[in-house]
């Protein structure tokens, strides 16, 4: 029943500046404690870097302050604590491998957080962005392909998902996760009552028309089209992911699911027979202990199992930082950060992390509960659960659950434009959790009554 | 749509829930398993990188110590043994990067690498202080001087010589020879510890075997007459003074062959011998009859309570010595005199005379002192534990007293020493054609004794492979006696 109670609308911006001094707090002794840990000394360049990471969580607070005042007080933190982190974790392993990624990283992170903030500035409501609905497939579509253009494609790893100019390299498709949100959540907020309530029932599931079943066809074409042109696992199944779920958000039909589960196995089970590497991902993670796939060349498990020793290494409490052997992984900043960190924080680290992305994931769908227009709905819990599926597939890989991919953990990793990308996510869910959060307008003077003395919020229980 | 958003994030709960989980497997309950498998060089890593702690003598001489090494591996195993690494590399064993750990290194490696369960609440303290957490040092029973004598009387011979104290079990000296170099097998160079190792390997004097506790057991010979013995003097039937039939030769039951006494001659007139001058002049045609009148399994069982078939670790591995079961009745006139399929190992013939010697109970031999951690905080220290009553007081004091005749006049007058009582036994093993070459090779040299015999101090075994420097000509007593000497007059001091 609904239950309606006085509740006076408050801002939790204190509690934010609060939760950032933690945030900051933990990620500056994390980046300290790596020099202690490798050299005996605190890590130089500490005062830059605590700073620099200050500074940029105080300017989005600031900006929040001034054109957001009621976004999620937790989603802001959660991420400058995740991005610090994984600033510390990549720190250390340009001091084991004399590299230095750490300062791109954190120029990186300042680009993302400044993009962040001109889309809590710029976009005033993000119901404006529903307008530019075909805008964002156009995009979505034109991102996707432009690796695939011969002067500027680049093919790195054996995936090719990146761009190229003079020395800089980008994945477009990053954005194109943000992108397809957007269009995603357009295009189903407007067709939502023909693919709910058109269809027969069979065995309990009420399944679409045959002429509404386009969509996601077309959806699943692309991704498997991703998948065939670009050689990238984890982002096709990424965007197949996030349509089915956005799908289900806006007809609340299980059929729709388990449509896209068979499409999915479908596809999955096809590549497998067609593609080598992805025979070789399966074979990794069904048998990655056997001499044979381990010792292998090319697509060996031998990056999967040197992460799962260090993982075993580092044990409950972890070697502490600066004191493991993250750098024998290969990519141990990117794609492998999540072994680099439960090694040297332990599993006791690695469940504080996941538990960071949980409550990011959860606040973002929290949004979304609370937003009250569904084309804002779709789109947070779109974003929301993209973030998710990310975290799953990457750590998934990882920890053996599911064949490896090459996607990268959200703001952990090493990686410009993932950084970037994730950063404008934040960006967007702030600025959507304003509007559910923000009490709604004071209705016009009515006659003196009873209950028109102060805000009311309707809370369902 | 809030009810699948909902539902969405209990799904998003679901997965995380998954990834939780697998985490908790990777680390926590299949950790162990993948921490040990060999690809994981972490492991090794780690262990290189400890501070592993020292091996220190009796007296505190430091025969193994990690030293703080350039490169990537942050210490190296060295062996400052006196006079040379050689002498105790036995004992220590070796510490490698490329071959693991034998001898202590091996036996206490949890202890020494900081890693066993004894110190746990120490690791914990650790692991609360960020310290690095450093290996226990052991201190051995093991004595310098009487290790350096007994290596020195070795020589160049193969063979090894054990000494106990009798009273307690403590292992005094431990030699095996030829010895290895641990230092060349800990270098950080794994190029030259392969080419060592492989070298090592190849030699077929077998250096890297401890003789004394883990190699090819050897046959006992005439040492073995001291089991007989202390079983006949057991059945209360036989006191030093019975009459045993001493022909030149004894004619087995069931076959054509008869035993032989190594002079040719008689043991005594009128073909008949105590049992006391049996033992003095080890007549072999005496305890041949001896093990044919015995009754069934009275041999064995005396074996069996001097340690015989006993796996024990000292806490080195020591391979079990052997005493034959079902044997037909020339079996066991043969094993009476330690030959035919009985096998000892040096420290099992030691033991005898430590039974003998401490009144008839046998202590466990023991080789480690104490383990100390690195706040000197004890560990272990093990304390003297009986194995046994190996005979009765009466029986250890009449072969006690048979013993001292062996060396005042009998087969073991090389181990005298003036104003000593020294209490021994002799043994010339034959064994055969081993090589295959289709002649027999030179007997196995064997002296065991103890002394002071009323105040025993030491028990020491003697074993010389195939003559050693006398060859053919080799005995018990000529050649092994003066080794036994040797070492008896380090501990007792003269």
């Amino acid at each position: 029943m609904a239950v309606v109670t006085q509740h006076a609308a408050r801002s939790r911006r204190g509690t934010e500046l609060l939760l950032l001094v933690l945030a900051v707090g933990v990620a500056v002794l994390a980046y300290g404690m790596v020099g202690l840990g490798v050299d005996g000394e605190w890590s130089a360049g500490l005062p830059q870097y605590g700073g620099g990471l200050a500074a940029l969580a105080l300017v989005v607070h600031g900006v929040l302050r001034w054109r957001a005042p009621y976004a999620d007080p937790v989603l802001l933190p959660v991420a400058v604590a995740l991005n610090g982190l994984g600033l510390a974790v990549i720190h250390r392993l340009d001091l084991a491998e004399g590299s230095a990624q750490a300062p791109r990283q954190l120029l990186w992170s300042a680009i993302g957080v400044v993009a962040a903030t001109v889309v809590v500035v710029a976009l005033r409501d993000h119901r404006l962005l529903r307008r530019y609905t075909f805008v964002a497939m156009a995009a979505s579509l034109v991102l996707l392909l432009l690796p695939l253009l011969p002067v500027l494609g680049r093919t790195i790893n054996g995936a090719r998902i990146w761009i190229g100019v003079g020395p800089l390299s980008f994945q477009p498709g990053e954005i194109a996760k943000i992108t397809l949100a957007v269009f995603f959540a357009g295009y189903l907020v407007t067709a939502r009552d023909t693919l709910s309530l058109a269809g027969r029932r069979v065995l309990g599931l009420r399944l679409p028309r045959g002429r509404d079943l386009g969509p996601i066809l077309v959806a699943w074409a692309g991704s498997v089209g991703v998948l065939v042109l670009q050689r990238d696992l984890g982002t096709s199944l990424l965007f197949f992911g996030l349509f089915v779920a956005v799908l289900y958000l806006a007809t609340e039909r299980v059929s729709w699911i388990a449509i896209g589960l068979v499409l999915f196995a479908g596809g999955a089970y096809v590549a497998y027979q067609l593609f080598g590497h992805v025979q070789q991902r399966v074979s990794g993670w069904l048998d990655p202990f056997d001499p044979e796939v381990y010792d292998r060349a090319a697509g060996g498990s031998y990056q999967l199992v040197q992460g799962l020793f260090g993982l075993a290494n580092g044990g409950l409490t972890g070697t502490g930082l600066g004191r493991g052997r993250p750098d024998i992984v290969p990519f141990a900043n990117s794609d492998f950060v999540l072994a680099s960190l439960g090694e040297e924080l332990g599993l006791a680290g690695l469940f504080a992390v996941l538990a960071l992305y949980l409550v990011l994931v959860e606040r973002g769908l929290r949004t979304a509960i609370g937003v009250r227009d569904g084309f804002g709905k779709l789109l947070a819990g779109g974003l929301a659960f993209t973030v998710a599926l990310q975290c799953f597939v990457v750590a998934g890989g990882v920890l053996r659950v599911i064949p490896l991919t090459g996607l990268t953990m959200p703001f952990l990793a090493a990686g410009g434009s993932s950084l970037l990308t994730n950063w404008i996510i934040i960006g967007l869910l702030l600025r959507i959790s304003d509007a559910a959060r923000r009490p709604a307008p004071t209705p016009a003077p009515a006659p003196p009554g009873p209950a028109t003395s102060e805000t009311q919020i309707v809370r369902t229980v | 749509m809030n009810t699948p958003l909902r539902r969405l994030s209990l799904v998003v709960a679901l997965l995380f829930a998954l990834l939780l989980g697998s985490a908790t497997w990777v680390q926590f309950v299949d950790a162990g398993d993948l921490r040990d498998d060999p690809r994981n060089s972490r492991t090794l890593l780690a262990e290189l990188g400890r501070d592993r702690g020292p091996i220190t003598a009796a007296t505190g001489e430091v025969l193994a110590e990690s030293v703080p090494a350039e490169g990537p591996i942050a210490y190296r195993r060295t062996y400052p043994g006196a006079p040379s690494a050689a002498t105790w590399a036995h004992v220590t064993g070796f510490y490698s990067v490329v071959y693991g750990a034998t001898g202590v290194e091996d036996a206490l490696g949890s202890l020494l690498a900081g890693t066993a369960d004894e110190l746990f609440y120490r690791r914990l303290s650790d692991l609360v202080t960020g310290r690095e957490p450093s290996g226990a040092s052991v201190e051995l029973t093991l004595q310098p001087e009487v290790q350096e004598a007994a290596a020195a009387a070795l020589g160049d011979q193969r063979g090894a010589v054990v000494a106990l104290e009798p009273s307690t079990g403590r292992v005094l000296a431990m030699v095996s020879s030829p010895s290895y170099d641990p230092g060349e097998l800990a270098s950080l160079d794994t190029e030259q510890v392969r080419q060592a190792y492989a070298r090592l390997l190849e030699d077929d004097t077998d250096p890297l075997v401890n003789r004394a506790v883990a190699g090819d057991l050897y046959p006992p010979g005439s040492v073995f007459k001291l089991v007989t013995a202390a079983a006949a003097l057991e059945t209360g039937d036989y006191t030093p003074q019975s009459v045993l039939p001493g022909p030149a030769e004894l004619p087995l039951p069931l076959t054509t062959i008869s035993l032989p006494n190594v002079s040719g001659e008689a043991c005594g007139p009128g073909d008949e011998v105590s049992l006391a001058d049996a033992l003095r002049i080890s007549c072999n045609t005496a305890f041949g009859s001896l093990g044919l009148s015995l009754p069934d399994g009275a041999v064995a069982d005396e074996a069996a309570e001097l340690g015989f078939g006993r796996a024990l670790q000292v806490p080195l591995r020591v391979t079990p010595s052997t005493y034959p079961e079902d044997l037909d009745e020339p079996q066991r006139a043969l094993a009476a005199i330690g030959q035919g399929s009985v096998r000892v190992t040096p420290l099992q013939v030691a033991m005898v005379s430590a039974a003998v010697a401490n009144d008839g109970v046998l202590m466990a031999p023991q080789m480690v002192a104490s383990v100390n951690a690195e706040d000197l905080s004890v560990v272990d220290a093990p304390e003297p534990r009986e194995l046994g009553r190996a005979m009765s007081e009466d029986t250890a004091a009449a072969l006690t007293e048979m013993m001292e005749l062996v060396v005042q006049d009998g087969t073991g007058t090389a181990a005298q020493i003036s104003g000593v009582d020294v209490a021994g036994k002799s043994g010339t093993a034959e064994v055969g054609d081993t090589d295959g070459d289709g002649s027999p090779e030179d007997p196995h040299a064997w002296f065991t004794a103890f002394a002071p015999a009323q105040d025993p101090q030491v028990a020491v075994a003697v074993v010389v492979e195939n003559g050693g420097d006398a060859g053919s000509e080799a005995s018990g007593g000529r050649t092994a006696a003066p080794i036994a000497r040797q070492v008896v007059e380090a501990v007792i001091g003269r």
